[in-house]
Formats: structure tokens, sequence, C-alpha cells
């Protein structure tokens, strides 16, 4: 071929490529619908808590010099000095459909073994979300969730020692809530609750935020590990702010 | 070739006693009342052995240097005394060293099982299960509450699956993950296993037993010296075997008292 | 009797490949398969061991391509501490059945046992084929545990109960665990055939004038573990089923009741783990025996060889051996000395225990004694025979410590006791294995293995493994835990000081095993010369005379390999026992069992033809 030929040839080409190029770029774009808002709320503690034991942490001396000046308790149930419940997953139980429903998060989330606790205790996923484990402590750790026996997920067991690299894993089907346990350190204790849609956890203080709620009807679930489930029925409106509060009374 | 192998057997042999005869790496410092008798049984068997090790390796070697590279047609000789005589020192020196050992070996298998705790030993429970040893003391009532299975619940910290609601005895009790004992008072351990089979292993105490999953077994002993010392696990029991330890605190009577006091104010 | 030596072993001479090669009744191909078998499992075996001792001292180092047989046990070829276990228990399993059952029982003595007697082949030659190829399976549905879901089991060769029961108790102990089992089973179905096969043999097929006292020393090793062997696998296979329907069948044989495992509560009930080990122990006992008479039995028939005289005494030798198989069912309860079961009974199991140590005693006193004003000949097979004495020496004084119930409080469970077997069983029954290729690869292959090499083979065998093993027992006496995937107690990472000969230094365990993995893996290495040999041998090694150690046994009065129907048509006529070396007024250094020479013999067996 000659000069001109392959200028008008490569020029082509390019153009090609850029435009599949953009065509994948903006396939992969979260856009957010512009009618989409966030549900906020509370979810409070009515009553004493129950008494959180201390964790003794001996057996693994690496762990026990970390808590030594800060030593840590049993997280069944985590509230402030103001009644606020923490690691309270809320997800929407009735009324999604359609798009939102399968919306994945752009980051992927962590579970950090450290201190030999799990970061965090609890962790809200969608069905086929990615998720990594990684292992921060000098020691070996052993990751085994237990989904309900006989279900669509299944359980699975594996060593990560120190400095291994992250583990990769992802629930196929929603599933309140999978108990996560180290079988090495036996105080080691954890929830990942699976639901289709958006869903949030509580904070220290017993804040939440759901984003990318689409306008509509719905019922709002609440999940404590040891306090069962609540729920409330809520409309979400273009435009409208909606807010949502929980109380849990205590046992 | 026959001569380098001699010599060869015989460095290696005088090699591997050294360690031994040097003290290099002997078990710790005993801290028990009957451990005594295990560390002098272990000694005596140790000069048997040794000297059956040496004498039959340098033996060994000085018959292989004699013997081997002789002239074609050199004269055979027989070992004076022959088989008999072999076969009747075996049976003599071998017999008399079972007996010796057999006999004087039981004391110290006697002391720790077939002699019963005291009356007065302090009462421990200790669980083993995948992979972590637990311990129950029975509180001011001196009991222990029932255990239920179907309680126990790790991430709650309920270990033993106490229901400390409807178990009077319970509620006294107290859990802990390291175990603290005075020193100079005999301790009865009472062992159960939680799942498959653990074993308790402390080297110092000179004690050692299986625990075997739906029997109740126990053993008794004293610690006489203050200090911090490991207990293991030393049967296999899954992945974290390697891991499964917990540590063992001898306190002086007031220490104990005090400690005990803490822990219980951590139920 | 004499006739059905002629019937018994009655076939045409095989045609085809895979009658002659593969699916073949002659004892002497099985022989070799059995051996085949047992290079390959040890081998594997073998590098199981270096991965272990790598990631105990090494433990971050990843396995180049270990990520690729398993990405859950080895991510990144870093292994995992399940992963460890579950190639400790595939090590465990492989060396103990497929190769110290394979290869000095199955394996030479299928070759030797009937030819030593004068016979055409086994009593049973189809029996025998088939006890291969269920061997065969066997190791095949093992290896496929490494291909399974989870792995294989990560409870140790012993699968103790309740951990081998359920299979939830840990990675591996699912599927890979089931397997294990039915490998297990059909192994024993497979030595159940083969030990028919080897006491019928040798009691009814006997030559003319081969008397059960005229019969060779490894002959008689091979009958008495066969005896040993019909007992103890009549019981481990069994034991076996019941474990299968535990896993499977909702039994609970081994599994007693509120049990929790992982939160969860297991529902069988009722059984005890105790009966497991009981049942696997008075299997396991006798198994060791089986492990070690062949290989003493072998190195027996050397050294006479190697002396260029009788032993001080044939008799001695078979009635300790009759002594320490009748003794092996009595002690059983030595493994189990701090299980639980009643004290008592420990100290009863004790007593035979020490008492075994007589037999064994006279054996090495026979065989140092004998060697007093002999003709030493060394060559390789000697060498390694005369090693075997002193490992098995090494081995056995350990035991004495083990034995004794106060003492075992403070080394069960400790590398003492690792010491303790795989000197006895790792080294010297492999040494045993060892001598006997060397002496025998020329009758079975018809060409010389190279000397040179077989040398080499030795001194870094023998010098190789002391250094392995011989730690080991330093290592229990300060009380350091076995079947430990990482070494993170306290006290084995602190020096111990060292004051030697005005020396002052110190040592941490840490240390010395890094020694011994160093020591592994030269070791290791030195037994790729040894298969380079036994290869290069086969093809292109001297052409084997019929008799290239000047030797008296029956083996050695047909040709190099012997034919397919051992003596050509005419079955020998024995007139005398089976180690005339060194006969005054004989006309050589040597006479054959099958030589018809008269000759004043320093007799034992007074049947004479």
């Amino acid at each position: 071929m000659n000069t001109d030929n392959w200028i008008r040839t490569s020029g082509i080409t390019i153009a090609l490529i850029a435009l599949m190029a953009l065509a994948v770029l903006k396939e992969h774009t979260v856009q957010a619908a512009p009618s989409e808002s966030s549900v906020t709320g509370t979810v409070k503690l009515e009553g004493t808590p129950p008494h959180q034991r201390p964790i003794d942490m001996s057996k693994e001396p690496s762990c026990a010099a970390v808590h030594k000046a800060n030593p840590v308790a049993t997280e069944t149930v985590v509230a402030g000095a103001d009644g606020g419940l923490k690691n309270v997953v809320v997800y929407i139980s009735d009324g999604l459909s359609g798009p939102a429903a399968t919306e994945v998060a752009p980051e992927t989330p962590s579970w950090d073994q450290k201190g030999c606790q799990y970061i965090p205790h609890v962790m809200a996923l969608n069905p086929n979300e990615h998720f990594k484990v990684t292992n921060s402590d000098p020691t070996s750790h052993n990751i085994h969730p237990m989904p309900q026996p006989g279900g669509p997920n299944h359980e699975w067991n594996k060593s990560q020692p120190s400095g291994a690299p992250p583990i990769d894993a992802a629930w196929q089907s929603p599933e309140v809530a999978i108990h996560v346990k180290c079988n090495i350190h036996p105080w080691m204790s954890g929830y990942m609750v699976v639901v289709k849609g958006p869903y949030g956890v509580s904070d220290d203080k017993g804040s939440f935020k759901l984003d990318n709620v689409p306008p509509g009807n719905y019922t709002l679930t609440a999940w404590q590990e040891s306090l069962g489930t609540q729920t409330q029925k809520v409309t979400v409106a273009v435009g409208k702010p909606t807010s949502v509060s929980f109380t849990f009374k205590a046992k | 070739m026959g001569k380098l192998l001699a010599v060869t057997l015989i460095v290696i042999a005088i090699g591997s006693a050294i360690p031994i005869l040097a003290h290099i790496w002997v078990p710790p410092a005993d801290i028990s009342t009957h451990g005594y008798q295990i560390d002098e049984q272990m000694s005596d068997t140790m000069v048997e052995a040794g000297i059956c090790f040496l004498a039959a390796q340098i033996i060994l070697g000085v018959f292989i240097w004699v013997f081997s590279g002789r002239k074609p047609g050199a004269k055979l000789r027989t070992f004076p005394g022959g088989a008999k005589g072999l076969v009747g020192a075996a049976f003599i020196l071998v017999g008399l060293e079972v007996i010796i050992l057999g006999a004087f070996g039981k004391k110290a298998w006697a002391t720790i099982y077939f002699t019963p705790p005291g009356a007065d030993a302090l009462p421990v429970q200790v669980q083993a299960g995948q992979f972590a040893f637990y311990f129950r003391y029975p509180g001011a009532d001196g009991k222990f509450g029932p255990l239920h299975p179907d309680k126990i619940n790790e991430a709650n910290q309920n270990i033993f699956g106490l229901d400390v609601d409807h178990d009077p005895d319970s509620k006294d009790d107290i859990v802990t993950a390291e175990m603290g004992v005075p020193a100079n008072k005999e301790i009865h351990l009472l062992m159960h296993a939680k799942d498959v089979g653990h074993s308790f292993y402390v080297r110092e105490l000179r004690i050692q037993q299986d625990f075997v999953p739906g029997l109740d077994l126990s053993l008794h002993f004293t610690a006489t010296k203050v200090g911090r010392y490991e207990i293991v696990c030393t049967q296999l029991c899954g992945l974290g075997h390697y891991n499964m330890k917990a540590y063992l605190n001898v306190m002086s009577e007031p220490d104990y008292e005090a400690w005990i006091k803490q822990q219980a104010s951590m139920q | 009797m004499h006739e059905l030596s002629t019937h018994a072993a009655n076939h045409a001479p095989p045609q085809s490949f895979l009658r002659k090669y593969v699916f073949s009744v002659d004892h002497k191909v099985i022989g070799k398969q059995y051996y085949g078998l047992g290079l390959l499992a040890v081998l594997i075996g073998m590098v199981l061991s270096w991965l272990m001792r790598i990631h105990l001292v090494w433990p971050n180092f990843a396995i180049p391509g270990l990520q690729w047989l398993s990405s859950a046990g080895a991510p990144g070829g870093v292994i995992t501490p399940e992963y460890y276990l579950q190639l400790m228990t595939m090590h465990g399993t492989l060396m103990v059945f497929f190769v110290l059952t394979n290869v000095p029982f199955a394996g030479f003595g299928n070759y030797f046992l009937p030819i030593q007697i004068g016979a055409e082949d086994m009593a049973f030659p189809r029996f025998n084929m088939m006890s291969f190829w269920v061997t065969f399976v066997g190791f095949c549905v093992l290896v496929a545990a490494f291909f399974v879901g989870d792995g294989p089991p990560l409870s140790g060769w012993t699968a103790y109960a309740p951990l081998s029961a359920i299979p939830g108790s840990g990675p591996g102990q699912a599927t890979g665990q089931t397997l294990w089992a039915i490998s297990i089973a059909t192994f024993c179905i497979g030595q159940l055939l083969g030990s028919l096969n080897f006491i019928t043999t040798t009691l009814d097929l006997r030559t003319k004038g081969m008397t059960l006292m005229r019969m060779p020393l490894c002959t008689w090793a091979w009958f008495i573990t066969s005896c040993i062997g019909l007992l103890a696998f009549a019981v481990l296979l069994p034991a076996c089923i019941l474990l299968i329907l535990d896993r499977v069948a909702g039994t609970s044989f081994f599994v007693p009741s509120n049990l929790v495992v992982s939160d969860q509560l297991v529902n069988l009930s009722g059984g005890s783990p105790l009966l497991w080990q009981h049942l696997f122990w008075f299997f396991g006992h006798p198994e060791v025996y089986i492990a070690i008479l062949p290989a003493a039995g072998i190195v027996s028939h050397i050294l006479v060889n190697s002396y260029r005289r009788p032993l001080l005494s044939h008799k001695a030798i078979i009635y300790c051996m009759m002594a320490i198989g009748f003794l092996s069912y009595m002690v059983w309860g030595h493994h189990m000395f701090l299980s639980g079961m009643n004290p008592f009974s420990a100290l009863v199991f004790s007593f035979p225990t020490l008492v075994i140590t007589i037999p064994a005693t006279i054996l090495v006193l026979i065989w140092i004694g004998s060697l007093y004003g002999a003709n030493l000949q060394i060559n390789s097979a000697s060498l390694f025979a005369l090693g075997f004495i002193s490992m098995f020496v090494s081995g056995g004084v350990s035991g004495f410590f083990l034995a004794q119930p106060s003492i075992d409080v403070y080394l069960h469970g400790t590398y003492f006791v690792v010491g303790h077997f795989h000197m006895v069983m790792g080294v010297a029954a492999i040494f045993g294995m060892f001598a006997g290729t060397y002496f025998w690869a020329p009758k079975m292959f018809g060409r010389m293995m190279n000397e040179t090499w077989g040398k080499i083979h030795f001194w870094g065998t023998f010098v190789g493994t002391y250094c392995i093993f011989m730690p080991f027992h330093y290592l229990g006496m300060i009380g350091n835990v076995r079947r430990y995937s990482a070494f993170v107690d306290d006290y084995l990472q602190v020096p111990q000081p060292v004051s030697l000969l005005g020396l002052h230094f110190s040592v941490s365990p840490i240390e010395v095993h890094e020694f011994i993995s160093i020591a592994a893996l030269f070791t290791g290495a030195v037994q790729l010369i040894f298969v380079y040999n036994l290869i290069y041998s086969r093809f292109k090694g001297t052409p084997a005379p019929e008799n290239p150690w000047q030797g008296t046994s029956l083996e050695w009065a047909t040709s190099s390999p012997p034919p397919w129907d051992n003596f050509g048509g005419r079955l020998p006529v024995v007139y005398h026992d089976p180690y005339q070396y060194g006969i005054e007024g004989a006309s050589g250094d040597f006479v054959m069992q099958n030589s018809s020479e008269h000759i004043q013999t320093v007799r034992e067996d007074k049947k004479v033809i």
C-alpha cells in the first residue's frame, strides 16, 4: 500500500477504536437516575444494653498486646451513650423492582482481620458483589463463613497466613445473615448480610443512610444480630429527603 | 571403605551422645510435686539406653574395621560363646532392665493416676475445643453449674454453654481464658472436649492427658513454682492445632485471690 | 506335597503385551509392579516431606506451581496451616501403606519367595494379580484426594475419630477423608489376598528337600509377616468400613453425643472415639512390624552373604522373628497410654512392649556377633545392610523410653516419637529396601547396578538421615510438640545455651529445624542418584551373571532374570541349609542349596536327602 492509503486506513482504524472505547466507557459509568434519593435515619436501643464480656486474647500474645491499653469486648450489642445502636443493617425487604435491585457499589468492600477482630463487625452486600478478605495481623487467621446449610450460598473455610494476598469472594444469593468466624481465634465473630438493592449499616451513633433509592413505597427492615428485626413502611418521593427511625428493645 | 564406615559409625554414635552427655537440651525445670519421679526414670533409662546404644554402635564399628578388607582365605573365627552366650546375655540383661524399669516405673505412673486427689483440692474445669482452652472455676458456692452444649455461643463468649438465668449454680461460675492457680495447692483438673480429640500438656508440670469427646477425664497436680507456663494441645485436632494453647499462671495465694476476684468481675 | 509344585502354578507362558507386562499372573512381574508402585509412592511421599520441611522453617516461602494443585490450600504457593496437615496426612499414608508394606513385603516377597522355595509360582497366581491391581486402585483413590473439593484429609495417617468422622471438622474432612477411608479399605483387601498367597505358597509349594528350617531368612520373614498381616488387615478393613458408615450413613460408632463443631450441634450420638483408637492400633502396631520384619529378613540374608559365613544361629533369628510377630499383637495400647483408657491397662501394655526388646536385641547381637571373625565384603548392598543394623539400634533404644508410661507422659506427642518411628521405619526399613534393590537388581533385571553411584548413594543417605532424625530426639526432650504446622510457642523461640569444650554459643530449636530441613533436602537430592542408577542400569548396566554375589540360596541357581517358570521346567532339589558359606572342607567358599556336594556342615536341621 502507498503512503496515502496507510494514512487513510490508520485514521479510520483509530476513529473506530476511539468510538468503541467511548461506548465501553459509557456502559460502565454509574449514572444515578436524576430521580433517585436517599433514605437516612437512626437506630436506637431502648433500655439497658446487655453486658458485653471483655475478650481475653491471651492465647494470641500479638493480638493481646494490641488491645492492652483498650481492652475489647464482645460486639453482640454495641450501643452508644445516647442509645445509638451500631451494626444494624437497614435494607429494603419489599417493594423493590427493576434495575435498582441489582446496583453494585463502585468500590470493592473489604473485610479485614486486625487485632484478632473483624473490621467491620457487620458488612452488608448485594448478591454477586465481590468483596475482599485481608489479614492485617502477624498471625494466621481462618475465615469460616457459615451460611444456611443446604441453602444456595456455600460454606467455605480457608486459612489466610499473615501477609497472604487478599481472598476474593462473593455470595450468589441474598441471605440474612451469614455468620463468620475464625476457627483459630474462637472469639472472632462477624456477620455478612446479603440483600438486594440499597442498604445501610448504622454507625456508632446509630445513624445510617441508604443511597440511590428510586421513588416508591417500600418496607424497610432493620436487622440486628441478637435483637432480631424491625420493619417500617416508608414512601420515597422525588426531591424529598426521607427519614426513618428504628427502636430496638433491650432483652 | 569398611574402615571408613567403621569410623563414621563411631563418630556418629559419639556425636549423637554429646548433646545428651553435655545436658544441652534437657526438659525444663520441673515445677510439680510428682515430676521428680518422671525425671529420675528418664535419667535411668537414658543411662541404660545410652550404654546399649554406644556399645552396639561402637562394637559394630570395631568389628567392621577389623573384619573388612581381610586377605582372601583369611581364617574364619566364631564369637566366643556363640549364639547361646549372646541369647543368654540378651535375656538376662534386657530381662533385668525390663523388670527394673517396669517395676520402678510403676511408681511415677501410680502417683499420677492411681491416687485420687485430696479432699481440699481446688477443682478447675477445662474445656478443649477447636482451637482454644477455656477454664471454669466454681465460684463462691463451690459448685459447677450444668453444661448445655446447645447453648454454646462463642460470639457471646458463652464458651461452656451455661444457662445463668435458669441454673443457680452457674451464676457465680467464673470462666477464664487463662488458668490461674495458687502455688503449692493441689489442683483437680476436670477435662472434657467440645468437639474432637485434644490433649493437655504442660512441660514444666510433667503432665499430659488426652481429652476424649464423650468422656469426662481428670488429672490432679500441685505446682510448686510461681511463673507463667504454656499449656499446649498435643492431639491433632484440625487446622489450628499449632496455635491451640493457653497460659497457666502459678501465683502466690494473695495474687491468686486478687486474680480470681478480677476475673469474677469480668463475667 | 511335591506333586502340587508342578500343578499349582501351571499356566502357559503369556504371549500378548497386556498378559506379559500388565495383567500378568507371573509372580515376578507382580513383584516388579509392586516395587514400581512403591517407588512412585516413595517419590511422592518424599516430595511431600520436602514441602513440609520447607514450610516449617520458611513459612512464607512460595512454592512455585503449588497453587495449581490447590488454590485454597496454597494461595500464591504459600502453604496454609490446613494444607500442611493435609500434606502430612498424605505423606504418612503413602509411606506406611504404599511404600513400607508394598516394597519389602509385597515387592521383593512376591518376586523371590517362590524362587527361594523352589516353586514355579505362587499358589494362587490369579489372586496374586488381583491383589496388585486392587492395591493399585487403592493408590489411585488415595491420590485422587489431592484433586477433590477441599483436598486431602488433615487427620493424619492415624485418622482419629471424631475428627475423621465428622465432615465439618475441617477442610479436607469431607470428600477427602471418605476417599482416604475407601482407599485404605481397598488396600486392606489387596494385602489380605497377598497374605493368603504367601502363607499357602510357603506351606505347600516348597520343593523337594526344602524343609521349613532350610528356607532363607527373608523367606521366613515374608512368611511371618504375612501371618501378621492376615490378622492385622482383617481388623483395619472393618474399622474403615465403620468409619465410612459414620461419615455417610448416619451411624455413630465413633462419635459420642453432644458435640459442637463450628457452632453446630452434631446430630450423631452414642459412639466411642476410643473404639477407633483400639481398632486402629490393634492393626497399627503389627503394621509397623510388617514394615520392619521383611527388611530385617532381607538384611539378614544379605549380611550372611557379605560375611561369607553362616550366622551364629539360624534358628534364633527365626524364633525371634516369630516372637516379635506374636508379641506385636499384645502391645497396641502403648500408643494409647494417655488416651483416657483405664490407667491400669497402661501397665499391662507396657510389659510386653518392654519384653519385645528381648528378641529385637537377640537379632542385633547375632548380626553383630556373627561379624566377629567373618570375612566382610563391602558392596552397596552390604553397606546398606550394615547401616540397617545401626539404624535399627538407634530407633530401637528410643523405643525404650516410649515403652514406659511415666516417661511417655512427658514425651508423648513430641518430636521424640517422630524421631523414633522415622529411625525404625523411615530409615531402617528403607535401608532394607535399598539393600534388597542393590542385591537383587541383577537377578530381577539381568543387569548390574553401578557400584560407585551405589556407594555415593549410601554415604549421602547414611549421613543425611542421621542428620535429619537424630536431632528430632533432642527436640522431643525439650518438649517440641509434633504435627504443628508452625512453631509459635514461646519456648521454641528461645535459644538454648551450649557450653562445649570451652566454646559457648546458643542454638534455638527453630535453628535446629532449619538444619534438619536442609539435611532433608540434601538427602532427598541424593535419592535421585539411586533412581537414576536404577533406571540407567535397567537398560545400560553390565549384563549380570547368574550368581554375581556368590550366593547360596535358590534364586542364584537360575538365570538372571529367571525364565518365566523360574527354573526352566526342572525344579531344583535341595540338599543343604541356606547359608553354607566358608565351610571347611568344601570345594569353594560357598555351597549352594541345590548342590549335590557332600559337606560337613555346622547344621541345625538334621534332615538330609
